[in-house]
């Protein structure tokens, strides 16, 4: 079954499109990342996606959902944690969690108090004191304690110290091992790397690529590191090049032969040939 | 029924602040006049010879003398403008604060219809509303009892009655307002408030304007009107109330497809 299935999904804020004629598709058990930099249409389709804002044209479905004729149903399904988040102050963390809880009418203080111990989240805090780091834990506990059968997490390791993303990452991993689709966002690769099944880059409010991380991984690129000098301008396919006082790099997709004829004829005194991080594919289609 | 208690809860220091504070001058009032009582009748004949200025407030069709003529004078003009700027406070925010504390993503992303938000966010409005008027009609009555006054039961009651109803146009349109707007707007319930009641002195002023007393509220809340005439101005009433159920209409048509701010 699907997870998420948008088609042709466009939002337009006046005249600028925050998300043009997307199409994207998640599976139901999932663990996928959605890459992109600032402004290239995430958080928007996203939003979208949960209801907070309606769709200019195309359509999208969760779980076989239409999200704007089954928005209130398709939220049943859902934990949410936004990039930012801000919760009612003069509450108490636990009154945010037990509000939240309410909200979705369902008794969750097992998993709820399983979750803070876990995240170490003191819930007797007022939420207007907490730091940023832990209104997310705040937030998280809110997004996953019903378990929910689609986690949406906009950015969601922002502001937690490296251990609570590791520990952050655990858990999501267990909910997605019992069947909950994951769809995070980010900016962090490695963490798309480590963690995700699937990804999917966004670029000016489009798709460019989305695919399993390890097919992602072997787009054929090569990265090639080496001293010495080597005139590249024979070759095609070279892109990404870095150059410092003695080291120089840069991505090929071209032939390989012809690129070890040409290393073979100049003047190199080191070499290596590895496959590219998922950071530096992720750099390659972001300066196409 | 898990918002409307979220909202009364969001709301009660608001409201115990402005009951509070609405319920004290109105006790300070009524407890002032026995003293007060003696010099009135001066008062009366003063402020008769006023003109304008005691028309402006009604002043000049009532009787100072008679602890009705005072109480709505004096307290209308506390329960007529705090009441009425409380109601307009409490209208304004309904809706509007969720996006100004960006609080929108966490509660629109739960399982609950924004139809299902926007009727118990009305609710509460209304409900803080009764309660406050509830209280300082207490507090008025068991005031005026024990300064040996007598109650004069039908001219209180709708008196306070056409003040609550007041509140209650001045809360659903502000209601309406706060569909489409996304950050402060306190400002502008406010300004709505004062423009109504400015409208009001200027109708009771001048008769060539006497059309605007339907557009205000305070039209149909004029203790002269309601204390000589024993009834309230009913067309006055029904154009408000019009008023007000077409904020609440809006308020749905807008709030069902708002583009929510982060």
């Amino acid at each position: 079954m699907v997870a998420i299935k948008t088609d042709k999904l466009t939002k337009k804020y006046g005249d600028i499109y925050g998300i043009k004629e997307l199409d994207l598709t998640v599976k139901e058990g999932d663990f996928f990342g959605f890459i992109g930099p600032n402004g290239a249409g995430k958080s928007t389709t996203i939003r979208t996606l949960l209801g907070l804002i309606s769709p200019t044209s195309g359509s999208a479905t969760i779980f076989g959902m239409d999200i704007v004729k089954e928005h209130d149903k398709i939220l049943k399904d859902i934990g949410y944690l936004p990039s930012e988040i801000n919760f009612y102050n003069k509450m108490t963390v636990k009154d945010v969690i037990d509000f939240s809880a309410s909200l979705k009418h369902k008794d969750c203080s097992k998993k709820a108090a399983e979750l803070c111990e876990r995240l170490s989240l003191d819930t007797s805090k007022k939420v207007d004191e907490l730091s940023l780091g832990n209104r997310k834990k705040a937030g998280i506990v809110c997004a996953i304690q019903h378990q929910p059968k689609l986690l949406i997490l906009d950015e969601p390791t922002s502001g937690l110290d490296p251990l609570m993303q590791m520990e952050f990452f655990k858990i999501l991993t267990e909910e997605n091992l019992h069947g909950s689709t994951v769809f995070l966002s980010s900016h962090i690769l490695s963490e798309v790397q480590s963690y995700c099944q699937y990804a999917a880059f966004i670029k000016n409010g489009k798709i460019i690529v989305s695919d399993k991380v390890e097919k992602l991984e072997e787009t054929g690129a090569k990265k090639v590191s080496f001293v010495g000098n080597f005139d590249t301008s024979s070759l095609t396919g070279i892109s990404d090049i870095k150059q410092s006082d003695k080291m120089c790099s840069f991505l090929y997709t071209g032939d390989i032969k012809k690129l070890l004829k040409a290393l073979a004829e100049s003047d190199i005194k080191d070499l290596s040939i590895t496959e590219p991080t998922l950071e530096e594919i992720f750099m390659n289609y972001y300066e196409v | 029924m898990v918002i409307l208690k979220h909202e009364l809860k969001q709301n009660k220091s608001a409201f115990i602040i402005w009951t509070a504070a609405i319920g004290f001058f109105i006790l300070a009032c009524i407890f002032l006049y026995p003293e007060m009582k003696n010099e009135m009748d001066e008062a009366t004949k003063v402020f008769s010879k006023m003109g304008n200025f005691s028309a402006a407030f009604g002043m000049d069709r009532l009787n100072f003398g008679t602890l009705i003529g005072f109480y709505t004078i004096e307290c209308g003009n506390i329960l007529g403008i705090g009441g009425a700027f409380f109601a307009a406070i409490m209208g304004i925010t309904a809706l509007m604060k969720e996006e100004k504390e960006r609080t929108a993503e966490f509660l629109y992303t739960h399982p609950i219809s924004r139809k299902r938000v926007v009727t118990e966010k009305l609710l509460a409005v209304l409900l803080i509303i009764v309660f406050m008027n509830v209280i300082i009609f207490l507090l008025a009555v068991i005031s005026i009892a024990a300064i040996h006054e007598d109650i004069l039961w039908k001219e209180m009651l709708l008196y306070h009655g056409a003040l609550f109803m007041m509140q209650l146009e001045i809360a659903g349109i502000c209601f309406g307002i706060s569909a489409f707007i996304s950050r402060s707007g306190i400002g502008i319930g406010i300004g709505v408030t004062a423009g109504f009641y400015f409208l009001n002195l200027i109708t009771n002023i001048s008769d060539k304007v006497d059309f605007l007393k339907y557009i205000t509220p305070y039209g149909y809340t004029d203790g002269a009107d309601i204390v000589n005439d024993k009834s309230i101005d009913i067309p006055c009433l029904i154009i408000g109330l019009i008023f007000m159920v077409i904020g609440i209409i809006a308020a749905y048509l807008k709030y069902m497809k708002k583009d929510l701010k982060a």
